[in-house]
């Protein structure tokens, strides 16, 4: 009786030793999961969600704060895979955070524009180009299409285009099943 | 012929060939169009840049478009005109999308260019890399299928000695005759080709592989081949089966030799070309003549007069059609490819493009009609047939199921899209739509994934940057403020001083007037 307690003591001891030294000799910086979640992210960094960006969002769900379905630009692909991430059930997206839309960038009149350099200023991916008093412009291959450089502009010169499909960017459509013959 | 020993690729079909429809008559050349339309993507990689302007003249042969990039080509006008716009227009794709053209309208004297300089070295004294650029310069792409840069299929790179150069003749697919015209006609300029191709890989030994549906092609490319008394050149007849033509499929057959899963022919240190290729490389290197033009098989029931055509790169597919006498009456669509793995095409006015090998006018029935789709009955009969080894019904599986990460688990980019996985299918389910479906969403995924990692990138450049400005900003601030308290404390030292010396002054006269006393 005596050696089993003795035993299970002492083993106690030396495993809560070692979980002790790896817990503290292989320590972890910043929390993996966050980094898988904003690994997720579309990155639009529109704040839709509300939040302030993609990563802030993502410790925010990784400390079980906020809900996987508040991110309107990733829509129904984000939620399922933050839901196998995570082992939560799938929702459908929040409508009162916004609804899903095609890819959409950011094309600045440049006849209106009066280079103010707001729209600059709100860009959370630095995709468009001028100075004060200059013409700007949008860098289309760098937008993300959060529309955040829409409510600053005070001329309202800036609009929201969808993105064409071309040859290389097109996908086979799901195949009906009625049809047949591929 | 040889007695080589051949091997055998696993799965395949014997399909009904159909070739005599189209391969009675000898090459045709195709009337001249009054409008070329010169698509700047003509194959895989980047597209090419456009050198020209709207309304300038240009001469045949005349390079139009500079590649961009290395998996990229020049293109070159197909005949002389004038260049009447550069903008969208239909292009062969199964989208049946429109892409950036170069419009030619021609003025029908179909004059060549001064051919470049080049031609005058001769290319057995060149060095490889020289006759690669040479090769590139000429435009030229593989004609068979997906159109790969041929220079760069030149290229052993740091792969230690090609063992093999294949050309390939086996031209599987039914009712395409190209290849098999082109090397009834052409087997001097195919044989050429293999030299130079030989020359820039330093390959050791060539075979020449041909489907023995062809025995016309394979006496005359026998012919030429003995002619030249080289014994490390073969020409090799392969049984007909479906697919035999396929890259890998014909490596196995002629080599023995397995393409590793994701890996090229020189992981085993083999190079394969097709024909009609190489009678293009001999083309360039011998007279410096770009690819301006290509053959094309015009066939099927349900055109009038089925036959081989030598056409301008960019000639519309609707005259095309006029020359082989137009569609019969039981005509129903238009393939461009062949039955197994080409695609219908809704307009008639894209054009003729490097790669396009034929058009199929297919009539009412001539096809194994497409059934409504059924459940799938795991029977297993597309395993069997699948010359990739791979499980077909899995791959159905998770694509319909969008399990994008299991169905390449299963090696769906192994896959080369034969179709006989969906000849076989007694459920008649499309499985080459599920899988082309199941590639272009992950390639759509892939580039999406991309993109967020760039603008995460640059999201946090951006708020890295506006930190250290503040940083900055602070300690622009403080060292203004240390500044004007320094200031401050030095106006305090010289009021001090000042009032030392008025205390001294006074100090001095009341001792002044002391002593004065």
């Amino acid at each position: 009786m005596l050696t089993a307690i003795v035993t299970m003591t002492l083993l106690a001891a030396l495993i809560g030793l070692v979980l002790g030294y790896s817990a503290i000799r292989f320590r972890v910086e910043s929390d993996p999961v966050v980094d898988k979640i904003d690994a997720i992210l579309p990155q639009t960094q529109c704040g839709q969600c509300g939040y302030s960006g993609c990563r802030p969002y993502a410790e925010a769900i990784a400390a079980g704060e906020a809900e996987i379905n508040l991110c309107p630009p990733g829509g129904e692909a984000v939620i399922q895979a933050l839901a196998d991430l995570l082992g939560r059930d799938p929702k459908p997206l929040d409508a009162d955070h916004g609804e899903e839309k095609p890819k959409q960038v950011a094309v600045i009149d440049e006849q209106l524009c009066i280079g103010c350099t707001l729209c600059i200023q709100a860009c959370p991916v630095d995709a468009i180009l001028g100075a004060a008093k200059q013409m700007h412009t949008v860098i289309a291959e760098e937008c993300t299409g959060c529309e955040l450089c829409l409510p600053p502009c005070p001329v309202e010169c800036i609009s929201m285009a969808p993105v064409k499909e071309d040859i290389n960017t097109w996908k086979w459509p799901f195949p009906r099943a009625a049809e047949g013959g591929a | 012929m040889s007695g080589r020993r051949l091997h055998e690729f696993p799965g395949g079909l014997k399909l009904e060939g159909h070739k005599s429809l189209s391969n009675a008559h000898p090459i045709r050349r195709a009337p001249l169009s009054e409008l070329l339309v010169i698509p700047l993507q003509q194959h895989i990689g980047e597209p090419a840049e456009p050198l020209v302007k709207v309304g300038q003249k240009v001469l045949k042969g005349e390079p139009i478009a500079k590649p961009q990039g290395y998996i990229s080509v020049p293109i070159h006008a197909s005949s002389s005109g004038t260049v009447i716009a550069i903008d969208d227009h239909p292009v062969p794709h199964p989208s049946g999308l429109s892409a950036p053209c170069i419009l030619i309208k021609t003025d029908g004297d179909d004059k060549w260019c001064e051919p470049p300089r080049f031609i005058l070295d001769d290319w057995r004294e060149m060095e490889p890399s020289a006759l690669r650029n040479r090769i590139r310069e000429a435009g030229i792409v593989g004609l068979g299928g997906a159109g790969f840069p041929t220079f760069i299929k030149l290229n052993p790179g740091t792969a230690p000695a090609v063992d093999w150069l294949i050309l390939n003749g086996a031209e599987c697919e039914p009712y395409i005759t190209c290849d098999d015209l082109v090397m009834r006609e052409r087997a001097e300029q195919i044989v050429g080709g293999l030299l130079v191709m030989r020359h820039a890989l330093h390959a050791a030994r060539c075979l020449i592989g041909i489907e023995d549906n062809k025995p016309e092609a394979i006496a005359r490319l026998g012919e030429v081949v003995a002619a030249l008394g080289d014994d490390t050149i073969e020409v090799v007849p392969v049984p007909t089966r479906y697919p035999a033509g396929g890259e890998k499929q014909l490596i196995k057959v002629l080599t023995g030799r397995e393409v590793p899963s994701n890996g090229l022919p020189l992981d085993v240190r083999v190079v394969c070309h097709n024909v009609a290729t190489a009678a293009a490389v001999f083309q360039a290197v011998e007279d410096g003549r770009p690819l301006v033009s290509r053959v094309v098989t015009v066939t099927g029931h349900g055109i009038q007069d089925p036959c081989n055509l030598e056409v301008p790169i960019g000639t519309p597919v609707e005259d095309l059609l006029r020359e082989a006498g137009h569609f019969t009456d039981s005509f129903e669509r238009l393939i461009i490819g062949g039955p197994m793995m080409g695609f219908e095409i809704t307009s008639l006015r894209v054009p003729v493009i490097k790669t396009t090998n034929c058009l199929l006018a297919v009539a009412r029935d001539e096809l194994p009609g497409a059934g409504p789709q059924l459940p799938c009955i795991r029977c297993g009969a597309c395993a069997e047939t699948c010359p990739a080894r791979l499980q077909p019904q899995m791959l159905y599986w998770y694509s319909q199921a969008r399990d994008f990460d299991r169905v390449q688990d299963f090696k769906l980019f192994d896959c080369i899209e034969c179709g006989c996985c969906s000849y076989v299918c007694p459920s008649h389910i499309p499985l080459v739509h599920y899988y082309r479906y199941a590639k272009t969403e992950i390639w759509a995924r892939e580039r999406e994934r991309e993109k967020a990692d760039h603008a995460r990138r640059r999201h946090e450049f951006r708020q890295e940057r506006l930190e250290r400005e503040k940083r900055e900003r602070q300690e622009r601030l403080r060292k203004k403020q240390a500044a004007a308290k320094a200031g401050s404390d030095k106006k305090a030292e010289i009021q001090a001083a000042l009032a030392r010396v008025k205390q001294k002054k006074a100090k001095q006269a009341a001792d002044g007037e002391a002593t004065d006393k």
